[in-house]
């Protein structure tokens, strides 16, 4: 019942993961580009933590953590770029 | 492993799939690019917080001990997102929004995205 469940999961994140890529490729304005990519890190993670789950390891956990963490920093800086014209000042 | 701990855990699951899915249906769906700041949050918290229950759930039935790093990831996300959020929101306010539109900054400095940091002491 479990596996079931993770593909059903799996799928739902697939869609979503489409979803975002429409609209990176539509979206009219920066922010949306950038909410799409920070969606789809999220998305990620999920799939990620399912993936683990399904094959009933805990090594997929780092992988996630290392995601969270890149995914945070380049929203931030593409945000910056965008506000400042530059990362660091 | 029984009956009713499976269940659970696939429940989890199943409505974790579901918001995750939402999340972004509604980055898709809504018409401004403001609406769509709040469609997101969903899967950041509903999603991604019922997979990593459920895997909690999973692992501590599995091996009888209680594993920490989904905590980390699923604090690491609660604190980071209303970060991201702020930023977007700023860049969309830079780029559509003219200073004349808002009201008045009830601060000294003004509004951060339009008027220069107050200099300290050190600068001058």
């Amino acid at each position: 019942m479990i596996e079931y469940a993770i593909f059903f999961a799996g799928i739902c994140y697939g869609a979503a993961l489409l979803l975002d890529l429409w609209r990176i490729a539509v979206g009219p304005d920066a922010a949306d580009r950038i909410l799409a990519l920070d969606t789809m890190v999220v998305n990620v993670i999920a799939l990620l933590v399912l993936y683990g789950l399904w094959r009933g390891t805990a090594v997929y956990f780092e992988a996630a953590m290392l995601f969270a963490m890149v995914g945070f920093v380049s929203t931030v800086a593409y945000c910056r770029f965008i506000l400042r014209g530059d990362i660091i000042e | 492993m029984e009956f009713i701990a499976e269940l659970l855990i696939s429940l989890f699951l199943v409505v974790s799939g579901v918001f995750g899915f939402v999340g972004s249906y509604g980055l898709v769906k809504l018409k401004d690019s403001v609406q769509r700041l709040h469609a997101p949050t969903k899967a950041t918290t509903l999603g991604v917080g019922g997979v990593l229950i459920a895997s909690m759930l999973f692992f501590f039935l599995d091996t009888g001990h209680i594993s920490i790093h989904e905590i980390l990831i699923a604090l690491f996300l609660f604190l980071t997102a209303p970060i991201t959020a702020n930023f977007i929101a700023k860049t969309y306010m830079v780029a559509n929004l003219k200073q004349e539109k808002l009201p008045k900054s009830s601060s000294e400095c003004g509004w951060s995205i339009y008027d220069k940091p107050p200099s300290s002491d050190e600068d001058s």
